[in-house]
């Protein structure tokens, strides 16, 4: 910094370096913004894409398809045991361009600052947004940054696109399930919903419960790798495994059984839905994803996840069939039939 | 887990199914009073395993589908008082009233908030002293305690910005109601567990005298319900009809006494409206004229509001067994899960939204035949 006095440092004598809370001017395109950027971003999402700090940046992609995916992230608490918005943003969108089979190539990220923001976690949402991309070998080569008066936003807002290039050889796709096929599931369900649930505020309610975000392109190369025509992955996010499902059930036309007594769910999870009056089967995942492969090749399949740790716990949970097309039904533990629909909304805690 | 998993076993339920098909000779009606247990019966798909021995009909004991239409409308107009926090219970948010729901009021710019507690309720209120808390105090005889308690402890600690909406219903003058009308189907009963480990079930005793009909003092889990049902199969049987008590590791003849007391403290017995089903006499709880200070009517002056039903809607019809879910001219056209008419399409296992969900099922398989 020059020593000689300029006016805009006279008109403005707040001592910008000590921020610890977000304002308005980190947004305004001047030098706090600029420091932002500079000082809490760069350091670390370093890549050379994001350095040269162009209008837009440039990477190279071989020839081909490309899968593209955005996401925003809005989760409340920002930080929750197991993660927070920053891997969140990060693995959400990789998981995403992962179903369709892509392998990724970058991230970019946009971000909504409210005023008044926390720096200190700002930083470490970053820092964690950070660890993700680079455990995932994709870097975060565009952003943006905006902030909006104290009111207008819930802390922080994140956008994540995520670009790669499709695999030829392997294609699943919501549409492509069969009679025949079996339903596998990752890991066990639940987690992040009931994570984030127990970490709200209001709830007079605590618990161990920890979010399983993950980036599950690595259980997907396992899958690729064992050979086994795969026909359908996809991240039971939002809507759950039944939400999953039913999707999937529309899409390709078939019907779909589950077993209710093999559903992985985990005693405290299942111990806090129950408390809640919330069913599992439609508490968000971040971390585990539904398989679907011929029945032939389920064992294949089943033993390339369980192969990996985040996969350590697959099961196999269902069926495709060609009855009731576009139903998702569940076959409980005395032999009963449920129909798992669609929700309307959000899910409602029940009070009986 | 003790006391849990083994209820929820699935080869002594098999057994107890087993023995409830054995043991009847003719296809007995029964009736489950609290939604509790119908959302077991039906996620455990139980009525389906039984069919042909037992008719189970889902009866008035949801508190969500029983508040009267009228409440909920009160209940949407104090919400969207700008200086309000609305705090219910989840499943009243999609409750639709006249012409919206509280989600929708939320919506609007109204302050509707989910609470697992009226004390969490308190707490708000004690936060925000600034803004009036309103608890919609709904439910059967279980949540009633903690209900008064609320309202209690706000008078203790003297807090002047809590009050409470009620629409509170007990279940003995229900199940009078469904036996004394004169197309009844209904041979047996269920009663609801956890109102009995509150209340006792000697009210129930010269229900079962007059009427001769068995009433199983029932819990929730499979296993429960099933005991419960066979219970109530085996004195159909032969022809007896008592109180019986499955659920003994919760609930005593005489229930719980400082339950009883704080509610009958806060809570006198007066004349409530069912949804679908009219006023039943003497059915529901209000607050006692000491506590008229935490009376949300009484506070936002509602208390007139009077609203008719829609007409196309026959939940009273349902719920009283009278008739099945299709056989409602609106079922599947007017009235759809996702715009529900009446409160049995609202949550997943009401009456008219399980048998939407069915029907949508078997209508699938052309074959008819689950695989």
């Amino acid at each position: 910094m020059s020593a000689k006095a300029n006016p805009a440092s006279l008109s403005c004598p707040v001592p910008i370096e000590d921020a610890d809370r977000v304002q308005l001017g980190h947004g305004s395109g001047g030098k706090l913004s600029a420091q932002l950027v500079a000082r809490h971003f760069l350091p670390h999402f370093d890549n050379a894409a994001l350095a040269q700090l162009g209008d837009a940046s440039i990477v190279s992609v071989t020839a081909g398809e490309v899968a593209i995916s955005t996401d925003s992230f809005v989760v409340q608490p920002l930080e929750f045991p197991g993660g927070n918005i920053g891997s969140l943003a990060v693995h959400g969108t990789l998981n995403d361009v992962a179903m369709m089979g892509a392998r990724a190539v970058c991230l970019t990220a946009g971000f909504v600052l409210e005023e008044g923001l926390s720096v200190a976690v700002l930083d470490r949402v970053i820092a964690e947004m950070a660890r993700a991309s680079r455990d995932a070998g994709v870097p975060i080569v565009a952003g943006d940054t905006k902030v909006v008066e104290r009111g207008k936003a819930d802390g922080l807002y994140i956008n994540t696109t995520g670009l790669g290039v499709v695999d030829p050889n392997f294609r699943p796709a919501p549409a492509r399930a069969v009679p025949g096929d079996v339903v596998l599931v990752s890991g066990p369900i639940a987690r992040h919903g009931m994570a984030i649930m127990a970490a709200r505020e209001g709830l007079s309610f605590q618990s161990a419960i920890t979010s399983d975000t993950a980036h599950l392109a690595p259980l997907v190369d396992a899958l690729r790798a064992s050979g086994a025509d795969v026909h359908v992955l996809r991240d039971p996010t939002r809507g759950g495994v039944a939400s999953a499902l039913n999707e999937i059930a529309a899409a390709s036309t078939v019907g779909i059984e589950i077993d209710e007594p093999v559903l992985p769910v985990p005693g405290d999870v299942r111990a806090a839905c129950e408390m809640l009056g919330l069913d599992p089967l439609y508490v968000a995942n971040e971390g585990v994803m539904v398989v679907f492969v011929p029945a032939e090749q389920a064992e294949l399949a089943l033993r390339a996840l369980r192969a990996h740790p985040l996969g350590a716990e697959s099961v196999r949970i269902g069926r495709v069939v060609a009855a009731h097309p576009r139903i998702v039904a569940l076959r409980t533990a005395l032999g009963g039939t449920r129909v798992v629909d669609l929700l309307p909304g959000d899910q409602l805690p029940r009070i009986c | 887990m003790k006391y849990l998993s083994e209820y929820r076993d699935a080869d002594i339920a098999k057994r107890l199914i087993g023995r409830i098909k054995t043991r009847a000779t003719r296809c007995w009606t029964l009736m489950e009073v609290c939604g509790g247990q119908t959302h077991t019966i039906v996620r455990q798909g139980l009525d389906e395993l039984l069919e042909g021995s037992v008719e189970m009909i889902h009866g008035p004991g949801c508190p969500v589908c029983v508040t009267p239409l009228e409440q909920i409308d009160k209940a949407l107009l104090i919400a969207a008082k700008p200086n309000v926090i609305f705090t219910s219970f989840g499943d009243m948010l999609r409750v639709p009233g006249s012409d919206c729901d509280l989600q929708q009021v939320r919506a609007r710019g109204g302050s509707v908030k989910v609470v697992y507690s009226p004390l969490d309720a308190l707490a708000l209120a004690q936060k925000h002293p600034d803004k009036e808390v309103v608890f919609f105090a709904v439910g059967f005889e279980t949540t009633a305690p903690a209900n008064a308690m609320a309202v209690f402890r706000a008078r203790q600690l003297g807090v002047q910005n809590f009050s409470v909406l009620v629409s509170h219903v007990t279940v003995p003058p229900a199940i009078t109601a469904i036996l004394e009308a004169p197309d009844n189907r209904v041979q047996g009963f269920l009663a609801a567990g956890h109102v009995c480990a509150v209340m006792g079930y000697t009210e129930y005793e010269p229900i079962a005298a007059k009427y001769k009909v068995p009433i199983i003092v029932t819990g929730f889990e499979p296993v429960d319900i099933l005991e419960g049902i066979s219970l109530a199969v085996n004195q159909l049987e032969e022809r007896r009809h008592e109180v019986e008590n499955q659920y003994v590791r919760s609930v005593r003849r005489s229930g719980t006494e400082p339950a009883r007391a704080l509610v009958q403290q806060v809570f006198e017995l007066a004349n409530r409206q069912w949804r679908g089903i009219g006023e039943i006499p003497m059915s529901g709880l209000r607050l006692r004229d000491e506590f008229a200070a935490y009376d949300a009517e009484r506070k936002f002056g509602v208390g007139g509001l009077k609203v008719t039903e829609p007409a196309a809607c026959r939940a009273g019809d349902v719920l009283t067994g009278r008739i099945k879910p299709p056989q409602c001219a609106a079922f599947g056209t007017l009235c759809t899960p996702e715009r529900p008419l009446g409160a049995p399409m609202v949550s997943t296992e009401g009456a008219c939204s399980a048998y939407y969900n069915l029907a949508k099922y078997r209508t699938a398989d052309p074959a008819g035949a689950a695989p």
